[in-house]
C-alpha cells in the first residue's frame, strides 16, 4: 500500500510531468489561458493518459516483446493511443453526451500530446506491473491538472496588470513556468 | 523487417477495425441539415444569439426553437441563406449597432484615485466601481475593444471607445464585457422603447423633454451637416418635428446648461430646421421597419397621441387603424392650432409621412356613433388605443352668454377655421382666458380684421399659462391685454351682443396648483364694448362616446371625466384598452400627448406579446433634480441665434406662417453652441477637484 502511495505522491508533485519532466508543454501554454479551458483539459488528460497506460502496457508485453519488435515502441504506441482517442471519443458521444460536450475540443488535442505519450513510455522503462501502470498513469495525469489549473489561475490574473509589451503572451508564460518548476523542485528533498 | 510490418500493419488493421465496428455501432444520427445551416452561418462562435456557438444555433434553428435570423452577427444575408436552407423566408429588420452611452473625454473626466496595475474595466469597475468621479462614466480601459471579435471598436482621440459601425454586427460582445453597461447593442426600436431611469446619463435638455428626445444627438448632427440624420434622431422620439418645432412650449430650454454662461440654446428651432430641411428635400426619412407580427391595433383619434402611437406600433411591424371623427387627421394640430403658426400644408406633409410608414387611416368614423369599442373588441384588435382629445370647452358661466350668438368658445371659433368655414368678427373683440387657445383666439381675431382685440385674464401676466413668445407676438399685435379681470356679464340690445361688464381682481393668497389665487374687488365693474366675445379658460374631454357601450363603460374615469390611465404605460382599467393625450390627461400640450403615444406604443407592443408592460421602478415620470447644473460654466459667451420672422405689417389680415425658419449658417452657428451636455459633464469642461 504504502508502494502505491509514495508512486501517487512521486507523480503528482516530485516528479511532476509537466514541471519537473518537461512533457507536454505545449497544451500548458495553448490551453491555460482561462480556467474554465483548463479544467477541461485537466479531465480530459486525466481520463486518456490512464486508458492509454493501461493498454500500451498490454501491447508491450503481448505484442512487442513476444515478437521481439521492442524498437518500433514509439510509432506502435503512437498508433495506439490516436486510435484510443478516436475510439473514447465515438463511444463517449453515444453513450454519455453531457462528459462528451464537457469535454469538447480537448478529447482530439490530446491526440498530439506529448505527455500521454511519455507517462506510456516510462511505465514501461520503470518495469512497473499492471497495477503500477494503472496508479502512475493516473497520478502523473492528475499531476499534469493540477500544474495546468494552477497556471491559469496565474495566467487568468496577468490580464488585469500593466505589463511591457515584449513579455505579454508567451512570453510572461515561460518564464512563470519556469519559476513554478522551481518551486516544484522543492519536493524533490522529500523523500 | 517482415515481422516490424506484419506487427505495425496488425495493430493498424486491428485498430481500423475496432474504430469501424465503433461508428457503426455507437453512430450518433445528426439531421444533414444541421450541418447545412451551419455551413451557412459564419462560424465566428460569438454567442451573440445565446446560443453555445454556431452549431447550438444551428441544432436550434432546425429543431425550430430558434428563428432563421438567429445570427445577429452575420445581419440579412445569413439569415436569408439559413432561410433558403430551411425553405423558410425572412424580412428585413432593423440592424443592431453598439453605442456608447458616455459622452465625455477620458482626459478631461475627473479622476478619484490612480490605482496603477488594473488594465481591464471589469477590475476597475470592483475597486470602488472604478476610478472616475462620475458613476456611470466609461472607464476608458478597453475591455470592449479586446472583446469585440469583429475588430469594430477602438480607442477614440479623446480615449472613448469608438464603433465603426460599418464592421459592427451587434453581436453584444462588448455590452457583456462591460461592467457598467455604458455600451450597448441598439436598434431605433429599443431607443423608442425604453423608459428612462435615473441610471441613464442624459443631458438636463433631455431629461427635461416630456417626449424625451435625444437632444444632444441631433444637434450634433446638425453641427456635422447630416441633417436627415437628426431627423431620424428626433423621429425615435417624435414622429412630428415639423410641428412640434413650430407650437411646442420647448421646456427643454430652461433646462439648457447654456443658459448659465449666456443664453440658452435655441432647441426648438434647431429642430424646426431639421424638419424643414426633410420637408424641402420633398423625401420624407421613413425608417426600416421590423418584420411584420401579424397582430393588429385600433387607434381612436388622429390626433398627435393617436398618431404617433400609430407610427410607433407600424415601426415594431404592427399593422394599425386609425379611426378619425372629423374629415381630416390631425386633432387639435389642426382644429386648434391657427394657420400662422402651423401652416395646415406643413402639417398634411407630416402626417402623410406617418401614414407612408404603413397606418390607415379612416376619416369621418366617431366612437360611439360609427364604430364602438364592442365592435372592434368582437373584430379581434389585439390592443386599442383611445386617443380622443379634449374637445368639450369650459363656460363664462355668466348671465347672457346662452342669449347671444356672438358668444362663443374660443375652440369652436378655432375649430370653424379648421374646417375652413367662414369666421366673420366685429370691430371689437373680447378673449377671456390665459392659455396659448386665448392668444390664438386673440391673434386669429386681429388677422381677421378686428379693431380692438381684448384679453381679460383674472391673474397677471407671470402667472398666464400661454407660451411667452405667444404673449409677446399679441402684444406686437396690437392685443390689449386687461390683467386681473373677470367678466361678470354679457350686455346686448335686441338680442345683438353690444359689450361685456368685469370685475377688477387682487391676488389672495397661493392656492393648491401655488399661483395665488384672484379675488374681486368689490364694486369695480367696468363696461368693454363687445361684438364678440370667446371664452377660452378651459377643455376638458368628452367621453360620452364611450357610454352605451359593453367593453366602454368598463374604462374608468377621473373625476375630471378623463380617462383614468396608468401614467407609465397608459394602460386603464380594461386589458387591452389603452389611452393617452389630452383624453387622459386633460388639456394639455402636443409634446405630451406625443409622449403619451410613445410610451402606449412600447406598452401595447409588450401587452400583445404577452410580456409585462411595468416600467422600471426607477424610472423618472418627471424631470429630475440636476445636481450643480447652474456652477462653474465656464465658455465664452456667444449669443443664441433668433429666429427672423415678419413684420407686424405683413401679418395684418392674412394667416402667413410668422416664423420663416432658420438658414443653413444660423442652424451651424447655434449648434455649435451646445455643450453637447451629459448627466453631470459637458463639453470642453474640465470638471473640477
Amino acid at each position: 500500500m504504502t508502494e502505491y502511495l509514495l508512486l501517487i505522491v512521486s507523480a503528482i508533485l516530485v516528479n511532476n510531468i509537466l514541471l519537473a519532466q518537461f512533457l507536454g508543454n505545449c497544451p500548458f501554454l495553448g490551453t491555460s489561458q482561462k480556467m474554465s479551458t483548463a479544467t477541461g483539459m485537466a479531465m480530459a488528460v486525466v481520463f486518456v493518459m490512464t486508458c492509454a497506460g493501461a493498454i500500451t502496457w498490454g501491447v508491450q508485453r503481448y505484442l512487442l516483446i513476444p515478437f521481439e519488435v521492442e524498437y518500433l515502441q514509439t510509432i506502435a504506441f503512437i498508433l495506439v493511443i490516436a486510435s484510443l482517442v478516436q475510439l473514447v471519443e465515438i463511444v463517449l458521444q453515444k453513450t454519455a453526451p453531457a462528459l462528451y460536450q464537457a469535454l469538447g475540443i480537448f478529447l482530439p488535442l490530446i491526440t498530439t500530446n506529448c505527455a500521454v505519450l511519455g507517462v506510456a513510455i516510462i511505465n514501461i522503462q520503470k518495469d512497473y506491473d499492471f497495477m503500477q501502470t494503472l496508479v502512475f498513469s493516473f497520478a502523473s495525469a492528475v499531476g499534469f491538472g493540477l500544474a495546468l489549473v494552477l497556471f491559469a489561475g496565474i495566467r487568468e490574473r496577468f490580464v488585469l496588470i500593466r505589463m511591457p509589451k515584449v513579455l505579454q503572451g508567451t512570453a510572461s508564460g515561460l518564464i512563470t513556468a519556469g519559476l513554478m518548476a522551481l518551486a516544484f523542485q522543492g519536493f524533490k528533498g522529500l523523500f | 523487417m517482415i515481422e516490424a510490418a506484419l506487427v505495425i500493419g496488425g495493430i493498424g488493421v486491428v485498430a481500423a477495425l475496432g474504430l469501424g465496428v465503433a461508428a457503426r455501432i455507437f453512430a450518433v444520427y445528426v439531421d444533414p441539415k444541421v450541418l447545412e445551416v451551419d455551413e451557412v452561418l459564419p462560424g465566428a462562435n460569438c454567442g451573440g444569439c445565446g446560443f453555445t456557438g454556431c452549431v447550438a444555433a444551428a441544432e436550434a434553428v432546425v429543431k425550430g426553437k430558434a428563428p432563421p435570423d438567429v445570427c445577429i452577427a452575420g445581419g440579412f444575408e445569413v439569415a436569408e441563406a439559413v432561410a433558403a436552407v430551411m425553405g423558410m423566408s425572412v424580412e428585413a429588420g432593423e440592424k443592431p449597432l453598439a453605442e456608447l452611452g458616455c459622452k465625455y473625454g477620458m482626459d478631461l473626466a475627473h479622476t478619484l484615485f490612480d490605482y496603477d496595475g488594473v488594465a481591464d474595466c471589469r477590475a476597475a469597475a470592483l475597486v470602488a466601481g472604478g476610478g472616475k468621479v462620475c458613476s456611470m462614466g466609461c472607464l476608458g480601459l478597453g475591455s470592449c475593444v479586446r472583446a469585440c471579435t469583429f475588430d469594430a471598436l477602438s480607442i477614440g482621440p479623446d480615449g472613448l471607445p469608438m464603433v465603426d459601425d460599418s464592421r459592427c454586427t451587434g453581436c453584444g460582445s462588448c455590452e457583456r464585457t462591460c461592467p457598467k453597461g455604458i455600451i450597448r447593442v441598439h436598434t431605433p426600436s429599443r431607443r423608442f422603447t425604453h423608459v428612462q431611469t435615473e441610471d441613464d446619463c442624459v443631458a438636463p435638455c433631455q431629461a427635461t423633454c416630456p417626449a424625451q428626445i435625444d437632444i444632444p444627438s441631433y444637434i450634433a448632427a446638425i453641427a456635422r451637416g447630416d441633417y436627415l440624420d437628426a431627423v431620424s434622431i428626433i423621429k425615435e422620439y417624435n414622429p412630428l418635428p415639423l410641428t412640434c418645432g413650430r407650437v411646442c412650449p420647448h421646456v427643454c430650454e430652461s433646462a439648457c446648461r447654456r443658459q448659465y454662461a449666456d443664453e440658452e440654446i435655441n432647441i426648438n428651432h434647431l429642430k424646426r430646421f431639421a424638419a424643414d430641411y426633410e420637408l424641402k428635400s420633398g423625401q420624407h426619412v421613413l425608417p426600416v421597419k421590423a418584420p411584420a407580427t401579424g397582430k393588429k391595433v385600433a387607434i381612436i383619434g388622429g390626433g398627435p397621441s393617436g398618431l404617433t402611437c400609430g407610427y410607433y406600433l407600424a415601426r415594431l411591424g404592427h399593422q394599425v387603424k386609425i379611426w378619425e371623427a372629423m374629415p381630416e387627421p390631425g386633432g387639435m394640430l389642426l382644429y386648434g392650432i391657427p394657420e400662422y403658426r402651423l401652416p395646415k400644408k406643413t402639417l398634411a406633409w407630416e402626417i402623410d409621412g406617418i401614414l407612408k410608414m404603413g397606418v390607415e387611416l379612416e376619416c369621418n368614423k366617431r366612437l360611439g356613433e360609427d364604430i364602438t369599442l364592442e365592435q372592434l373588441a368582437d373584430e379581434g384588435w389585439d390592443a386599442i388605443y383611445i386617443a380622443v382629445g379634449a374637445w368639450g370647452s369650459r363656460r363664462l358661466g355668466c348671465p347672457g352668454e346662452d342669449e347671444y350668438p356672438e358668444a362663443a368658445s374660443g375652440t369652436e371659433f378655432l375649430i370653424k377655421r379648421g374646417l375652413r368655414e367662414e369666421t366673420p368678427v366685429g370691430k371689437n373683440v373680447i378673449i377671456v382666458g390665459g392659455g396659448n387657445t386665448a392668444m390664438d383666439c386673440a391673434r386669429t381675431s386681429w388677422r381677421l380684421g378686428a379693431e380692438n382685440v381684448y384679453l381679460l385674464y383674472r391673474r397677471s401676466r407671470k402667472e398666464m399659462p400661454a407660451n411667452d413668445i405667444e404673449v409677446e407676438e399679441g402684444e406686437h399685435e396690437e392685443v390689449q391685454y386687461h390683467f386681473l379681470a373677470a367678466p361678470t356679464k354679457l350686455l346686448g340690445e335686441d338680442g345683438k351682443l353690444t359689450a361685456m361688464e368685469f370685475l377688477k381682481m387682487e391676488l389672495g393668497a397661493p392656492d393648491a396648483s401655488g399661483r395665488r389665487r384672484p379675488v374681486p374687488i368689490k364694486d369695480s365693474e367696468e363696461e368693454i364694448p363687445a361684438d364678440n366675445v370667446f371664452a377660452a379658460i378651459g377643455q376638458s374631454p368628452i367621453l360620452t362616446c364611450l357610454d352605451d357601450d359593453k367593453v366602454g363603460e368598463k374604462v374608468n374615469r377621473t373625476r375630471w371625466n378623463s380617462v383614468l390611465v396608468d401614467e407609465s404605460n397608459g394602460s386603464t382599467s380594461v386589458e387591452g384598452i389603452f389611452s393617452g393625450g389630452d383624453g387622459a390627461r386633460g388639456a394639455a400640450t402636443a409634446v405630451e400627448a406625443i409622449r403619451d403615444g410613445r410610451f402606449a406604443a412600447r406598452a401595447i407592443d409588450l401587452h400583445i406579446k404577452g410580456e409585462p408592460i411595468e416600467v422600471p421602478e426607477n424610472w423618472l415620470p418627471r424631470a429630475p433634480r440636476l445636481p450643480g447644473i447652474d456652477e462653474g460654466v465656464d465658455i465664452p459667451p456667444c449669443a443664441r441665434v433668433k429666429m427672423p420672422d415678419l413684420t407686424v405689417d405683413q401679418r395684418r389680415l392674412n394667416f402667413d406662417e410668422v416664423e420663416l425658419g432658420l438658414t443653413k449658417e444660423m442652424a451651424r452657428q447655434e449648434s455649435e453652441r451646445c455643450l453637447q451636455c451629459g448627466l453631470v459633464c459637458y463639453r470642453g469642461h474640465k470638471a473640477r477637484a
